[in-house]
């Protein structure tokens, strides 16, 4: 009996200091690679980095001035397509959204969510460049404009629905109509929640490569216009990864660097203002 | 006073109505067709895919998901090695990545302090915000070298015997990508996992515990079976990331069509022989090949997911039952 108490209790210790082990094991790979890749980003870092174009290859030297500028008008596009459309078919699901058509689109849009990046590629490569027959600006905008549709919906729909009944009643009761309400009491009263996750919806396609590599493709020159092929930050971390040449190596890191350090920013930003939203609705 | 009342009167009450009515109107027009091109997009997406691939579809018919040669100089086109390496890489990855991630939700739900268990969240969190070609850069620079020099000598001291590690390693083989694939979905299982962990009535372990369980009988025979579709779930979720990632598997798989016994061999797999040959396809039939190999995977993908969705909706309804 003595024996079998004892068992149990060094099982227990066992097992629960096991899965403390689990945590820190991955807390600490997190800060392994985050610190391996700021060092080495940092090391290779330079102000050629952001005002100058790549070098001609075998030349050292060079930046990534184009590719800066077009990951930004990359996202840009993706913006302009993914947030519209995101965010008024998610009002559509949140206030309108009762019966079989909402629950179709409800489960269309998880699925469109589950479709690898590179499938997305397929389909932009197969709707504008095969039809233009070249890569250009406008098809990298596209993949990655409705690589960012899903989760801008389902957020939106997410806070909207957070907002409480009573509000509605009483903008009705005063007399607006449907679409005031909506405008001027429900969304204003969503719009951190909804902001932070178009904010880290944003930051996820930011760091999207699969579905550029035949959209976009590259360019180691300016790209003035929306029509032809542009470079993008995280397409040239990879071409720079995989080449055989150490200057180009460190390039990727130094590209890797700003990426990353973007992308975590954006995120860490929409976590504080959705967590201090929801502290202020709590008060 | 009749200058007034003749005002009320001539404001068409009507009229007004009928405005707000358009305007509603209006806007439900509006969001209306919005979300219904998402249903279209998705629906075009498929049709596309579909078309695309229609040289490849009626040259190799159902042949082509388990035909093994991939020769693109002869157009002949089989999707097997891509599907064997993508499957490979992913139960590499979920064998690694389920262990710890459900140590860690279990750890993070049932005995961290809640400020502790929410900054370690925040930060897993981060971790799935990494985009993919960075893990690719890691691999390629950290991960490989850290194998080839220490890692693989050992695996192959101890478990060299088995066919499953014989054989010379290069650095890029579906282990490495399989290692880098289990870290990139490590952070979903552990935050859905604890969710689900979370979501577990405290009565549960209370009964448990008053009945003399150990704190960790508690967990493991009530608390965790409770949970348990929940956890399905995430592992689904997870197994569906893994089977679509494209970029890091791509760095570091070694792009070798080939069907083999060995880990430590390079390999391919279906997201990432469309992502390097693409845009090297010459001719109409390779490109239908690569189109098809895409909807493939997208169908893969689907069936995983609609599980996983199942899955933890049916848990959801429970929980709130």
């Amino acid at each position: 009996m003595k024996t079998l108490a004892r068992r149990r209790k060094i099982v227990n210790a066992v097992m629960l200091s096991l899965t403390g082990v689990c945590t820190f094991v991955i807390i600490g790979i997190l800060i392994v690679i985050l610190g391996y890749l700021f060092w080495n980003g940092a090391r290779y870092l330079n102000l050629d980095f952001f005002t100058r174009l790549p070098a001609p290859v075998g030349e050292k030297g060079g930046g990534m001035a184009n590719a800066i500028v077009g990951s930004g008008k990359l996202l840009l596009l993706a913006t302009l397509i993914g947030v519209p459309i995101g965010f008024l078919g998610g009002v559509y699901l949140a206030e309108f959204g009762r019966g079989v058509f909402p629950s179709l689109v409800r489960y269309t849009t998880d699925l469109l969510n589950g479709v690898p990046s590179i499938v997305i590629g397929i389909f932009a490569y197969a709707v504008v460049v095969q039809r233009m027959h070249h890569f250009s600006t406008l098809a990298g905008g596209l993949a990655l404009g409705v690589m960012m549709i899903p989760i801008a919906l389902r957020t939106t729909e997410e806070f909207l629905r957070s907002v409480p009944q009573s509000l509605r009643e009483g903008a009705m009761a005063l007399g607006a109509s449907k679409s005031r309400t909506i405008a001027t009491v429900v969304v204003p009263a969503a719009i951190q929640g909804i902001l932070s996750g178009m904010m880290l919806d944003l930051a996820r396609v930011a760091g999207e490569t699969a579905p550029l590599l035949f959209t976009s493709f590259s360019n180691r020159f300016w790209s003035p216009g929306w029509n032809q092929p542009i470079a993008a930050l995280p397409v040239m971390i990879y071409t720079y990864a995989i080449a055989p040449y150490e200057d180009w190596h460190r390039q990727a890191w130094a590209a890797g660097f700003v990426l990353l350090s973007l992308v975590l920013i954006v995120n860490i930003a929409a976590r504080l203002i959705l967590a201090r939203s929801s502290a202020h609705h709590r008060r | 006073m009749s200058a007034a009342l003749s005002a009320v009167a001539s404001f068409d009450i009507r009229a007004f109505a009928r405005r707000v009515r358009a305007g509603d109107q209006i806007a439900y027009l509006l969001t209306l067709i919005c979300a219904a091109s998402i249903f279209l997009v998705t629906c075009l997406l498929v049709y596309e895919l579909w078309i695309n691939s229609g040289l490849a579809r009626h040259k190799f018919g159902w042949g082509f998901i388990i035909t093994q040669t991939w020769d693109p100089v002869k157009e002949d086109f089989g999707a097997l090695p891509f599907m064997f390496g993508t499957v490979v890489t992913s139960m590499v990855a979920l064998l690694i990545s389920v262990p710890v991630g459900i140590g860690a939700a279990i750890f993070l739900s049932e005995m961290a302090l809640p400020r502790i268990s929410d900054t370690f969240t925040f930060l897993i969190e981060l971790l799935a915000a990494v985009p993919s070609v960075i893990y690719g850069l890691l691999g390629i620079f950290l991960l490989v070298p850290v194998l080839e020099s220490a890692v693989v000598p050992a695996l192959k001291g101890v478990l060299g015997f088995l066919p499953l590690f014989s054989g010379p390693f290069y650095g890029v083989s579906l282990l490495s990508a399989g290692i880098v694939l289990s870290l990139m979905i490590v952070p979903f299982i552990i935050s859905v996992s604890r969710e689900v962990l979370l979501s577990v009535p405290i009565e549960q372990r209370e009964a448990a515990l008053s009945l003399g369980s150990t704190r960790w009988e508690t967990t493991w025979k009530v608390v965790v079976p409770y949970a348990r579709r929940g956890i399905y779930g995430s592992i689904f979720l997870a197994l569906a990331r893994a089977l679509g990632e494209t970029m890091a598997v791509t760095m570091v798989i070694g792009n070798a069509p080939k069907l083999q016994s060995s880990l430590l061999a390079p390999g391919d797999s279906i997201a990432s022989v469309i992502a390097n040959q693409f845009t090297e396809a010459t001719s109409d039939l390779y490109i239908n090949a690569l189109i098809e190999l895409g909807l493939v995977l997208f169908a893969l993908t689907i069936i995983i997911n609609a599980l996983a969705r199942l899955l933890i909706l049916t848990t959801g309804a429970r929980i709130v039952k």
